[in-house]
């Protein structure tokens, strides 16, 4: 066996507390659990739902078994969709209300394109890629760049918008003239 | 109590695993043993050409007695390795199941299961026409028992259930309900993920039919386990899967099995694993399986009486004397995965979800519970450090008072409303 006077990826080295350690300092927690998130969540924007939605979505976190549900409608125009309105519903956790209470603010009057460019950005965000941080169309999002060092919770920030892509994906495989209701599954349970 | 014997804990001073209901923690004596094995005496098993496989034989055949006297079960032929407690159900699922249950049939489980002790047994009432059943809880978390027996009739064939729940920590009473289900003529299949690492087990007084072991919650490596059966049972099934070294003679368009256990073992063996599944219940019985209940139950107590201390948590399951080491909860106004994440940075390692235990959520009426669970390593000091943790995530959390965060839903968390639609 390695001597355990030899540090290694793991071992708790006191004065280093980032060295190899997989748990989010505590700068980092604070940086996730700032203000700007905790106000998100305890304040959530468009939380509860829509009569009469042109897009209804369920995402879910395998990880922990919550879900997200999305309504949108729709403005439909010769030149494509925009969206005139989200909501949301959730019980998760404060990072999924935080993150999908902000959405509902951002993505108004964005088209399907824009919005999934906005996505793919906080995506690059929470991954922790830097040049994306800087992106000044993140808004508020920009707060969830803390969890570049909290990556175990990735999946409860983009749980809203996959919901979301999902149903506008849905809703743009068919005409608007249409009368049909194609039923997609979202769930990636099943 | 036992932390200087772990060296991941050794070397990680600061921190405190409480997660052991998923996996335990590896002692140093499995660590060496498994070394040992694989730089003296290892090579293929059960190809005695040469000393040094014939050296491997022994050590897999030795391990097997070892586990097999831990269960004390005086037929090691009657102790089948796995990769671990899955695999161990849906190998009875896949034989005797399939071999037994007919439309028609009934096959009865309880609502505390595991996914593992669960899907299998659904995926097979639905493959074979036979009627699935779930016997309910009582209020404190219990198998309600007069449920089950109403459940139970001469066309139930199968009835599963979790020697402890790994969510509530429930102890179930197993030889009751054998007796109950063995009255019908129906086998019982015991989940014994969480209570082979904390009870002292004997499958025989258990009356179980089978018995399934994941052994890396018990502090071997991963990918061993085991299944527990009657002789006579296990000779009636078909193989699970054929291949080398379950065969007695392959002819060009037959084939006749080897004899137990090794009719259930196709293929090269994780025979290093086994080894240490094998110093891994020797370590246990060097603590006494007596004496770490009584630990486990001392822990759990005091978690149990500091977090119901705590405003707004809430305890699932039974008291402290009727449980193992596992208490799951809910804190109001904090999310369990938030919580999980707060203690994370405490060095404090919890679970956060469901548990694999979608069924039992949905009638707890939550999508995500929190759960720390302990194992022979966990001391006071890690009560103390959870404790501390939930009131530094309550902090956190502690609105300026707002209403309507945790507002129900105008649907429920699990409704079937995963469609998206577009007018």
């Amino acid at each position: 066996m390695r001597p355990p006077s030899v540090p290694s990826p793991g071992d708790d080295v006191e004065a280093t507390e980032a060295v190899g350690s997989p748990a989010p300092a505590s700068a980092a927690l604070e940086a996730l659990y700032q203000e700007r998130i905790l106000e998100h969540f305890r304040h959530p924007r468009g939380k509860g739902s829509l009569s009469a939605p042109d897009v209804v979505a369920t995402a879910r976190n395998p990880l922990c078994g919550e879900d997200v549900t999305i309504m949108a409608s729709l403005d439909r125009t010769a030149e494509g969709d925009r969206v005139r309105e989200v909501r949301f519903m959730s019980d998760g956790c404060s990072i999924t209300q935080a993150s999908a209470s902000m959405m509902t603010d951002l993505v108004r009057g964005r088209t399907p394109d824009a919005i999934d460019d906005l996505a793919a950005l906080l995506r690059a965000v929470v991954r922790g890629d830097p040049a994306a941080a800087r992106d000044e169309t993140l808004g508020p999002l920009v707060a969830l760049s803390a969890l570049a060092r909290v990556p175990a919770r990735i999946a409860c920030a983009m749980l809203p918008w996959e919901a979301l892509a999902q149903g506008l994906a849905a809703g743009r495989r068919r005409p608007a003239a249409s009368g049909q209701r194609p039923a997609v599954r979202s769930d990636p349970n099943g | 109590m036992r932390r200087a014997d772990f060296p991941l804990l050794v070397r990680q001073p600061r921190l405190r695993y409480l997660d052991s209901a998923a996996t335990a923690q590896k002692p140093a004596a499995v660590l060496d043993a498994e070394r040992e094995f694989y730089e003296t005496s290892y090579a293929n098993p059960h190809r005695g050409a040469y000393a040094l496989s014939t050296r491997a034989t022994e050590c897999y055949r030795e391990a097997r007695h070892t586990v097999a006297q831990f269960f004390g079960i005086a037929d090691d032929g009657r102790l089948i390795f796995t990769r671990g407690t899955t695999d161990s159900l849906n190998l009875v699922a896949a034989t005797w199941g399939r071999t037994h249950v007919a439309a028609g049939d009934e096959i009865v489980v309880t609502r505390l299961e595991h996914h593992a002790n669960f899907v299998p047994w659904q995926q097979l009432a639905l493959e074979r026409g036979a009627r699935f059943r779930i016997a309910e809880l009582t209020a404190d978390g219990r198998v309600d028992l007069d449920h089950l027996r109403s459940l139970l009739s001469s066309r139930t064939r199968i009835v599963a259930i979790a020697h402890v729940s790994n969510v509530l920590g429930t102890i179930s009473p197993i030889a009751e309900i054998a007796a109950l289900a063995h009255a019908v003529g129906a086998l019982v299949v015991v989940d014994g993920a969480q209570g082979a690492p904390h009870l002292q087990v004997d499958v025989d007084a258990l009356d179980a039919d089978f018995y399934a072991f994941s052994g890396h919650k018990m502090g071997s490596p991963t990918g061993i386990g085991g299944l527990i059966g009657r002789r006579h049972i296990l000779e009636q099934m078909p193989p699970y899967q054929t291949g080398g070294d379950m065969i007695a003679l392959v002819g060009d368009d037959r084939t006749t099995w080897n004899v137990l256990p090794h009719k259930f073992e196709a293929g090269t063996p994780n025979v290093g694993a086994a080894v240490g599944l094998g110093a891994a219940v020797s370590y246990l019985e060097r603590i006494g399986m007596d004496a770490v209940r009584e630990h486990e139950r001392t822990l759990i107590a005091s978690a149990m009486a500091q977090l119901s201390a705590l405003p707004g948590v809430r305890i699932y399951g039974p008291p402290a004397n009727d449980r193992s080491g596992v208490v799951s909860f809910t804190i109001d106004g904090v999310h369990a995965h938030d919580l999980a994440t707060v203690l994370d940075g405490e060095r404090i390692c919890i679970r956060a979800g469901h548990h694999c235990t979608q069924p039992l959520h949905r009638r707890l009426g939550v999508a995500a519970t929190a759960r720390a669970s302990f194992f022979v390593y966990s001391d006071a000091s890690d009560v103390d450090a959870l404790i501390v943790g939930v009131g530094r995530a309550q902090a956190i959390f502690a609105a300026p008072p707002v209403s309507g965060i945790r507002a129900p839903l105008s649907t429920t968390p699990h409704a079937a409303s995963v469609s998206s639609e577009s007018r």
